[in-house]
């Protein structure tokens, strides 16, 4: 059963006007590592360097990068398990995102966590959630938190909370916009639709698959960009933010790109129709852009050449970085599990005995 | 009794036992039906349901969006009037979702309206850890349907319990949770030709002996196997109990066995607190204490939320070596440097 390819209507191309040089350098070099980082993280899964789930951002880096450009500092960045690219630009070093995807004690959570729940809090990415729309509620209560310790204000911080197309069908989607609609919260949903829930598309998947138009039941602005266009995604997200700070009102936006590869490094995508498949190689963002940024003499092919080489490096010292980090301690094992001491808490391996006879 | 003729058989996967088991009841009884996330076009994140949307059509084989709470009770709504929905959950884990139809609904409908409907209604799901998926995705939460009365539990641990256990409960009038495991999906046994029907609520004694009694179920089942092998060798009698049921419990079979061994460990995949081997422990407690030589045991997982990294996650597991070292500590032998 072939998937209906998605058509939509492709951006001229044109010298991006107005942007400074370096910002849209910036741009390219942010997509280029994102590309080399999944890659590489592609090619470590297969060599059993990483184990268990691991999604990878192929094809959505205009989205990561736009999305990026647009947060601040002071915002919190909730996201499902599509998370990689989104914890470098949130400025994790690729050494400790990598460490984590190889269950190191110097990743991200010491190797607790794995590729699908990235969290540093630090930067305020909270995460990194492995089920499907678990982000959303706490997200919803994070801009709750957000409300209720400062005022709205250019400076107040907000919550972008980071779903996929098929999470918008689950009840926790529905509950919490209807939630954020209710106690005006400073928070923006963004959809980031690549066509396809695993196997299924938005089409086979929602009743009403123009996505953005959901926000009207929960009187929200519904915003739709294309998620190629990385100056666009970062606009539409600055503006929704803007709102979501200022006026406390919360955005859904949905910014359609393309996953390059299958659902997961394991899924070989058999059930996509050769159209789709084209379709999104021939919209694949990075070489776009590339070419886009040569065209308008921003970049030479040179430049570009070197900005790639630069970023396969960085990827490659953060890969020898994870391979020569050593293992998470056993003795560590029940470390983390309560925040407070608590008497009696189970600490028994497999097999040992819970009880001493008295 | 009579003599039965022996059916044929073949050696075939878990998974491909559940897949024909799948594809016969389909076959056979047109109320079947299927609903499941990524089943039909995806053939199933595992697999199980490979080639029955192009068998069966899609009024046969649902595909769901990723709404476990909505489908789980449309499959409770349409066996309300008599179909008999198989509900596909991509894993234990994101049962969770659904739990209020389960729990609320799907076990509470027969008895609060005094048997005027029935929910014949299976809900297959894998549970287990031990494959990094990390804390969210590897859990045993089975006993937390163990627990409800109005639920049947089963969760077979070969090819040939899969067959038979499936059509038990796609052919059974009540709400099963049909527990299947990851790591077992790919196991290969015998699996007897034609219809199989296992009877829900009997353990097997999978393995006789006299020294100890080793209860388990699905995958521990294979690893309680593999050490009373292990231990035979050294000269101990091990019996292994296959619960295949979690509710209703063969509580006789369990007894039986302990009395005739004087010991007992039970083996599982969840968390020790509270879990199945709890349950298991407080019946031989009950049933046959004057018969215990040793306090009963359990051999579970360490009670955190199973972690990402290789080596915190096999620490964190009961192994084969666990066991083996825990049988022996009941047994009051000395043990071998193997287990350490």
């Amino acid at each position: 059963m072939a998937a209906k390819a998605r058509t939509r209507p492709k951006a001229e191309v044109e010298a991006p006007g107005g942007e400074p040089a370096d910002t849209l350098r910036g741009y390219y070099e942010q997509m280029s590592l994102v590309r080399a980082f999944e890659l590489r993280s592609s090619e470590m899964y297969a060599r059993a360097k990483i184990g268990g789930y691991c999604h990878l951002n192929l094809g959505e880096e205009a989205t990561v990068v736009g999305l990026m450009a647009a947060i601040e500092a002071r915002d919190y960045l909730f996201t499902g398990y599509r998370d990689h690219g989104y914890a470098l630009l949130r400025g994790l070093s690729p050494e400790r995102v990598m460490a984590e995807l190889f269950g190191k004690v110097t990743g991200v959570s010491g190797g607790r966590g794995g590729s699908m729940h990235l969290f540093d809090a630090e930067t305020r990415l909270f995460g990194g959630y492995g089920i499907v729309g678990g982000q959303i509620p706490p997200a919803t209560g994070a801009a709750l938190a957000l409300k209720y310790q400062a005022a709205a204000g250019p400076d107040a911080a907000a919550v972008m909370c980071l779903l996929g197309d098929g999470t918008t069908n689950i009840g926790a989607f529905h509950e919490s916009l209807n939630l954020a609609g209710l106690w005006k919260l400073p928070i923006v949903y963004v959809i980031v639709n690549n066509g396809l829930g695993m196997g299924t598309t938005v089409e086979k998947a929602s009743a009403e698959p123009d996505l953005y138009k959901r926000a009207a039941s929960y009187r929200m602005p519904g915003v739709r960009v294309d998620g190629d266009d990385v100056l666009a995604v970062r606009d539409a997200a600055r503006d929704a933010l803007k709102q979501a700070r200022e006026q406390r009102q919360p955005v859904l936006l949905e910014v359609m790109c393309y996953r390059l590869r299958g659902h997961s490094v394991v899924d070989p995508a058999r059930y996509r129709s050769p159209e789709d498949t084209t379709i999104a190689q021939e919209s694949d963002p990075v070489p776009s852009f590339r070419a886009e940024l040569i065209a308008a003499g921003v970049l030479s092919e040179a430049d570009a050449a070197t900005i790639d080489e630069t970023c396969d490096a960085r990827v490659s010292e953060a890969v020898t970085f994870a391979d020569e980090s050593p293992e998470p301690d056993v003795d560590d094992l029940f470390a983390y599990v309560y925040a407070s001491k608590v008497a009696n808490a189970p600490s028994a391996l497999p097999g040992e005995p819970v009880m001493d006879a008295l | 009794m009579t003599d039965k003729v022996v059916p044929a058989t073949r050696t075939i996967t878990y998974r491909q036992a559940l897949n024909e088991t799948l594809r016969y009841e389909l076959e056979h009884d047109e109320k079947v039906f299927l609903i499941g996330e990524e089943i039909g076009v995806f053939e199933g994140s595992y697999k199980i349901t490979a080639g029955l949307l192009e068998d069966f059509g899609p009024d046969r084989v649902l595909d769901a969006p990723i709404a476990e709470e909505g489908f789980v009770g449309a499959a409770l709504g349409a066996a309300m009037l008599g179909m008999r929905p198989v509900v596909e959950i991509m894993t234990i884990n994101f049962s969770l979702i659904a739990i209020d139809q389960i729990v609320n609904h799907a076990a509470k409908m027969r008895s609060m309206f005094a048997g005027q409907v029935s929910i014949p209604l299976v809900i297959r799901m894998p549970g287990g850890g031990g494959q990094q998926l990390a804390a969210t995705h590897s859990q045993n939460l089975e006993v937390w349907y163990a627990h409800i009365p109005g639920l049947k539990v089963v969760a077979p641990s070969t090819p040939a319990d899969a067959k038979a256990l499936l059509t038990a409960a796609i052919r059974d009038d009540d709400p099963v949770i049909f527990l299947e495991n990851l790591s077992l999906y790919s196991a290969k046994g015998e699996v007897p030709d034609g219809e199989q029907i296992a009877e829900i609520g009997k353990a097997a004694v999978v393995k006789t002996g006299t020294d100890l009694t080793i209860v388990s179920y699905s995958r521990g089942t294979t690893t309680a196997l593999e050490v009373a092998h292990q231990l035979e060798a050294e000269g101990l009698s091990i019996e292994v109990v296959d619960l295949r049921s979690l509710r209703p419990l063969d509580r006789d079979t369990i007894c039986a066995s302990v009395r005739k061994t004087g010991h007992a460990v039970v083996f599982e995949d969840d968390w020790l607190s509270y879990g199945i081997g709890a349950e298991i422990s407080a019946t031989i407690g009950e049933g046959v204490f004057d018969f215990l030589d040793a306090p009963v045991r359990r051999v579970a997982a360490a009670e955190v939320p199973l972690p990402y990294a290789k080596a915190l996650e096999r620490a964190a597991l009961p192994s084969a070596a666990d066991l083996a070292r825990v049988v022996r500590e009941v047994l009051n032998i000395s043990s071998t440097p193997n287990d350490k």
